[in-house]
């Protein structure tokens, strides 16, 4: 496997936040804490070749969000993002 | 799981039954998760094949190092039952009564999703004109080929340009390399229609064919992107 | 929800592996699987140094410097979070004595850094008295990116994660400070033969 094809985009974690959610996340809108940029959650950089999940930026790259799948229970830290739209 | 299609020696479609399923929109894909009896389990996405109009499927590529595709698509049998997630997705779909013309890009099991879209194209009567940029290595791996060529014949709105890069046939008169930009100028329509677009493949693919229609023109709010993993299977 | 268990579903074949070699939950890869967690950095080596930070002065090497150090090659086990273990793997690296033993610090704790921003911490026992090295060779070959190249932090007794991948440097603690994963849900200490992936364990 190429590393550069580890790099997936936001509908690849579309599954994981409909079930922390509760809501279709990957139409969202975010806003980046780091740099501004506003792009829904499909259109995010997203790592699923690690310890856990790794959602960044597409413009300036910096971590958005982390998710971590441990026994019965998940860890997300958004702490990149600086607003997250929920539209239900 | 239901009945099963074979698509081409390593690729299969699954049809599903599924209690209460929700119905779908064309380009979603689901999740589906495996468990064995020592309760080791292992988690994949799969694009939904079937038109929201039709009965649920999913068409899996096997892959060689792949630990849940062969499982899918080697030993799973009618009467089996999976666990599945979803319908998922809300930004890589496309609906009758967008009356855009569509792009459609498609770089291996790429299809899928796509297949989903021109069936719901088709089940819906939509008149939006549709074109596929297809990209397979041989004519035996082009997913669908029967069907889309009846379909085709059957309506001028649907246009269909296969690109093989590893091995033609003899006598083939379509492309024969990994797209690039000359070849996004020959197919896809002018920026200036305003046509919508969806890409989807493996990452080096689709940002390839992305960058390709950015550089001529085409707007990036505009193109619609879905990667596949080589972590998939 | 109990999940469905999948009839003849196995995953791939799974060794687990010579007896005592191989931590609980662990099973044996012959491979060298890469995860990654964001684009891999290409730092020129021109560019390259490795700080020690927090001392009673700060320690810097150029990568000719830090060649030019004794190193040794050392054969050992890895185990990564993810489950898999590989045995007997061939690394050619500085050990961390040989930097630390530059610097005047009375530190309890270090926080790895490494280009990209990932960070981790570890006890100061456990990156020293030849519990760890900067490693600069694998498999007789310089360190590819992708594994972390041109110099990964190696520390075989905890979890991979540790191994920091594009090390740059230490910042010496008084006080154990939560990396990368370590904030996000992973142990602060990491032991994989008492099983320490997450918090709690």
């Amino acid at each position: 496997m190429r590393v550069e094809d580890m790099r997936l985009d936001g509908n690849a974690v579309g599954g994981v936040f409909a079930d922390l959610f509760g809501l279709e996340m990957t139409d969202q809108m975010t806003v980046c804490a780091s740099c501004g940029a506003h792009e829904v959650v499909a259109c995010l950089e997203v790592y699923v070749c690690s310890p856990g999940t790794v959602v960044r930026c597409r413009h300036c790259h910096a971590v958005m969000m982390c998710i971590v799948e441990g026994r019965n229970r998940t860890w997300l830290d958004v702490s990149g993002v600086a607003t997250l739209e929920l539209r239900r | 799981m239901d009945d099963v299609v074979q698509e081409t020696p390593r690729v299969r479609t699954l049809q599903l039954a599924v209690p209460d399923w929700p119905g779908h929109r064309a380009g979603q894909h689901l999740d589906v998760r495996l468990t064995a009896e020592d309760g080791y389990q292992a988690q994949r996405s799969y694009s939904i094949a079937s038109a929201p109009e039709q009965e649920l499927a999913i068409t899996v590529e096997r892959l060689e190092d792949g630990e849940v595709s062969p499982y899918l698509v080697e030993e799973l049998r009618p009467g089996d039952e999976i666990e599945l997630r979803g319908p998922i997705g809300g930004y890589f779909v496309w609906e009758d009564g967008d009356n855009r013309p569509v792009l459609l890009v498609a770089g291996g099991a790429g299809i899928v999703p796509l297949m989903a879209m021109i069936r719901h194209r088709v089940a819906a009567g939509s008149t939006a004109p549709f074109r596929l940029l297809y990209s397979s290595r041989t004519i035996g791996d082009v997913i669908y080929r029967e069907e889309l060529e009846l379909l085709v014949a059957d309506d001028p709105g649907l246009e269909v340009f296969h690109t093989l890069t590893r091995e033609q046939p003899a006598g083939w008169d379509g492309y024969a390399r990994r797209i690039d930009e000359d070849m996004l100028r020959e197919v896809a329509f002018p920026a200036g229609d305003g046509p919508a677009v969806y890409i989807c493949g493996s990452t080096r693919f689709v940002d390839a064919a992305a960058d390709g229609l950015v550089a001529l023109g085409y707007d990036p709010l505009t193109i619609k992107t879905e990667r596949f993993g080589a972590t998939g299977g | 929800m109990s999940p469905i268990i999948s009839r003849g579903f196995r995953g791939r074949r799974r060794s687990e592996g010579p007896e005592g070699r191989v931590p609980p939950g662990q099973y044996v890869e012959d491979d060298f699987p890469v995860l990654s967690a964001g684009p891999t950095p290409h730092t020129p080596l021109e560019e390259w140094d490795f700080r020690i930070e927090g001392g009673a002065q700060p320690a810097r090497w150029t990568w000719d410097e830090f060649r030019a150090l004794p190193s040794e090659t050392i054969t050992k086990d890895i185990h990564c979070v993810t489950k898999w273990s590989k045995l007997d793997t061939a690394w050619e690296g500085v050990s961390v004595d040989t930097l630390l033993d530059q610097v005047e610090h009375d530190a309890a704790y270090v926080l790895a850094f490494s280009d990209g921003g990932y960070t981790t911490n570890l006890p100061i026992e456990d990156v020293t008295d030849g519990k760890a090295w900067i490693a600069f060779g694998y498999d007789g070959e310089p360190l590819d990116p992708e594994h972390g190249g041109p110099a990964r932090l190696l520390v075989p007794h905890l979890y991979f994660w540790k191994s920091a991948k594009w090390v740059r440097g230490f910042r010496l603690l008084d006080e154990d400070e939560p990396g990368f994963w370590e904030s996000n849900g992973y142990h602060m200490y990491g032991d994989p033969w008492r099983e320490q992936r997450y918090w709690g364990d």
